[in-house]
């Protein structure tokens, strides 16, 4: 065997071409089987696209890099069910083009933030976190508040996405603009029922940050978190099978 | 002296190349461990957080893209550029080519940063810059893997010294992994904008398949080339095992990229895919161990030199670190260790293991060796620094690391406490008033860190100026002759002295 691999020394366009064979095999063992679907992500009822305005708040959450400090993915550990709601399936970030799992846990996870805290405590946080939260290490992001929510070109975006997969049908991309004033100001200032006839009845459409006059980067952010972890419909998810109760976490068993 | 000078200029290898990058690493690794610094500050002191640019969450991508890739990339040029050269026995290939990786690598850095500090990101660890960086540095790879292929091409020895195989590898994988990565989708032409092209879970694992693998091969295969030349240079005996050198170089390459899955255990990833990614990391715990075995056992019949060679010391203790991570890591790996180590400061513990340890000591060995080489003197204007360089430092990561692992494992296990009601003890807040202390420990680490790297630039500065420390003995321990060159405010009198010296 060594005295073989003389020749890949002395043959370095060979030697080149096996490293490439060599690396090649692992990632593709791993990464195609992924792509049969069916395997991959649970069928479930509920999640849709995020609405342009959501998507807009999706994408400052990147910009700012808060994926640095905050999970979005609860793992099937008792104490994370307890702490954050039923563990993340795939299918609540099919739509994620990247997925926001995150790495690290400097803050806590926002898989299933929305809904648990009103809006106003979002504005109160974001502006200064320690005037809500005292002992917390976030920066301050008070500047959302005065910068209106870059939404002029969502329907560039939503037919991005729609190339790669995101189920936006072409009325999504026309009514864009009004959604995102739909969304961010709500009833009775705006009528709320082609928001809700695209996106469905759960969507929430209110001024998210207080401020009537202006469709800010902070409307938008909220919008995000207040949806996330709320898509799916846990009680239309199949029976469990009472015999694997015991692996179950806590929370999954109380229900 | 004078001869010493003109040796570099007469030259048949590319070495003024070699001398911009090296230069361009101590720059980058100043700037990037000086930002480390400051995040790691704002954890203990938020007030530090100047929205909207310089908060941590844009600035973290700076340091990490800051010293992986400006610090470590122009390294792995650097080193890369010389060692083919001189196991080659030919000049670089390619005219003005190098050149062109070096400015456009230069410009990739710096449009990378700043679109972090701007809020344009593809929101990917370690594969932050958007689709129009992305490309230009494709362009600058392609660039250099033609220069580094065709140098060997063009080689006179008829054997391909092992150091070569592990760059060739660390450069065709690496290009594989980025274009694999970051295929996105821009919202049109004019905007940074993108969206990656795989979602949800399919991006969780090709992002970690590379990002795992940016730490195999950016920061594994690379290095390792970079130690198996400059370690038998300065302790002037052949590599250990041959045989060695080739069972762990195959068996790395193959390994690692198998081990990605390892950073998304009990997540909605498949299982099997997650079990994969176990089994194939702990495996690799051998390969690793070949390469630090095979680098340690060089010095086989000649330890006294580490007694004596500060340089040497650098080396060594970084294939110690690289021998400690490399077992952590595989430990790590292991689901029900993950589970307690998952999202806590014990990985990041573990990354500045490997990063300082193995990453940053190769490099400062390798540079101690390089420099005065490439500007033509016979050693480093101080030994005695590099000692203190090396104390310094190696405090520092003592500090850094120790202060994570307590962090990590304590906040991990606060997370999962329950009181006798069956309750969860700690709220999240709770946790993190605990980690002050730790992330104060953290951050005076990483500026002893820096400290030491300010050190070796300024040994560097005055190497390059041509000047020798007072009361200074060489690696093996024979008194030198101080000197200091002449400035412009000398007049007549010094050329003279530089005479008596030579």
């Amino acid at each position: 065997m060594f005295k073989h691999h003389v020749f890949l020394e002395k043959n370095s366009i060979v030697l080149l071409l096996a490293i490439i064979v060599t690396v090649l095999i692992g990632g593709l063992v791993e990464i195609i089987p992924l792509f049969k679907y069916e395997t991959t992500i649970e069928k479930v009822e509920g999640m849709r696209p995020y609405t342009p305005l959501e998507l807009a708040g999706y994408n400052i959450y990147i910009r700012e890099g808060c994926y640095n400090c905050h999970s979005q993915q609860i793992r099937p550990l008792r104490d994370e069910v307890v702490r954050y709601g039923h563990y993340s399936l795939a299918a609540e970030s099919m739509y994620d083009h990247p997925f926001q799992w995150g790495s690290k846990r400097t803050g806590p996870d926002l898989a299933r933030v929305g809904g648990k805290y009103s809006d106003d405590w979002h504005v109160a946080h974001m502006i200064n976190p320690r005037s809500v939260v005292p002992e917390s290490i976030m920066p301050t992001y008070s500047f959302l508040m005065h910068r209106e929510a870059a939404t002029l070109d969502s329907h560039k975006h939503m037919k991005a996405l729609r190339k790669l997969g995101v189920p936006y049908t072409d009325e999504m991309i026309e009514y864009a603009l009004a959604d995102v004033a739909a969304q961010a100001k709500g009833e009775p200032t705006y009528d709320t029922t082609g928001l809700a006839s695209r996106y469905g009845d759960k969507v929430k459409a209110r001024d998210f940050d207080g401020q009537p006059m202006i469709v800010s980067e902070m409307d938008a952010l909220i919008a995000y978190l207040q949806v996330l972890g709320t898509m799916v419909d846990f009680s239309s998810t199949r029976e469990i099978d009472p015999s694997t109760l015991d692996k179950m976490p806590a929370k999954v068993k109380a229900k | 002296m004078n001869a010493s000078l003109t040796q570099g200029v007469t030259s048949k290898y590319n070495e003024e190349i070699v001398k911009m990058f090296t230069l361009a690493t101590c720059f980058w690794g100043v700037v990037g461990m000086l930002v480390g610094v400051l995040i790691a500050l704002q954890m203990a002191f938020p007030w530090l957080n100047i929205e909207p640019f310089l908060t941590f969450g844009r600035l973290r991508p700076v340091h990490t893209s800051g010293v992986i890739f400006a610090f470590g990339g122009n390294a792995l040029f650097a080193t890369s550029y010389y060692v083919v050269q001189r196991t080659c026995g030919v000049r670089l290939w390619g005219g003005w080519l190098p050149k062109f990786t070096f400015w456009g690598y230069q410009t990739f850095i710096v449009m990378a940063a700043l679109g972090y500090v701007l809020g344009v990101t593809q929101g990917k660890e370690y594969a932050e810059p958007e689709w129009y960086a992305d490309l230009w540095l494709t362009v600058v790879w392609v660039a250099y893997l033609l220069v580094y292929m065709m140098t060997i091409i063009k080689r006179k020895e008829p054997h391909l010294y092992v150091a070569n195989w592990f760059y060739l590898a660390f450069i065709i994988t690496v290009a594989v992994l980025h274009l694999g990565n970051n295929l996105s989708l821009p919202i049109d032409h004019v905007g940074a904008k993108s969206y990656s092209v795989a979602a949800g879970v399919h991006s969780a694992l090709i992002q970690w398949w590379y990002g795992h693998n940016a730490v195999g091969f950016f920061l594994t295969a690379g290095f390792l080339g970079m130690m198996y030349y400059f370690v038998p240079k300065r302790a002037e005996r052949p590599v250990y095992s041959y045989r060695l050198s080739i069972v762990h170089f195959w068996s790395l390459i193959f390994i690692y990229i198998w081990a990605g899955p390892h950073h998304l255990h009990y997540t909605a990833l498949p299982d099997w895919a997650q079990t994969l990614g176990m089994a194939f990391s702990v495996m690799l715990w051998m390969p690793s161990w070949g390469g630090m075995i095979n680098g340690v056992m060089t010095l086989s019949g000649a330890w006294h030199k580490l007694r004596k060679d500060p340089v040497l010391q650098f080396m060594i203790i970084a294939l110690a670190f690289y021998g400690m991570s490399t077992f952590e890591g595989p430990l790590m790996s292991i689901r029900a260790v993950n589970a307690l180590s998952h999202y806590t400061d014990w990985t990041i513990g573990h990354v500045h293991s490997g990063a300082l340890g193995w990453v940053g000591f190769i490099t400062f060995g390798a540079l101690y060796y390089l420099v005065p080489k490439l500007w033509g003197r016979e050693e480093v204007y101080s030994l005695k620094l590099v000692r203190l360089h090396l104390w310094v430092a190696t405090l520092g990561i003592v500090f850094y690391i120790c202060a994570m692992w307590v962090s990590g494992i304590m906040q991990g296990l606060m997370w999962r406490e329950y009181d006798d009601m069956g309750f969860l003890t700690y709220s999240f807040v709770e946790t993190v008033v605990e980690m002050h202390p730790f992330y104060l420990i953290r951050a005076f680490g990483g500026l002893l860190y820096l400290a030491g790297a300010l050190i070796m630039s300024y040994n560097f500065y005055r190497t390059i100026k041509g000047d020798v420390a007072k009361n200074e003995v060489d690696k093996d321990g024979n008194p030198r002759v101080a000197y200091r060159a002449p400035r412009w405010d000398d007049h007549a009198a010094q050329p003279a002295k530089a005479q008596a010296k030579k």
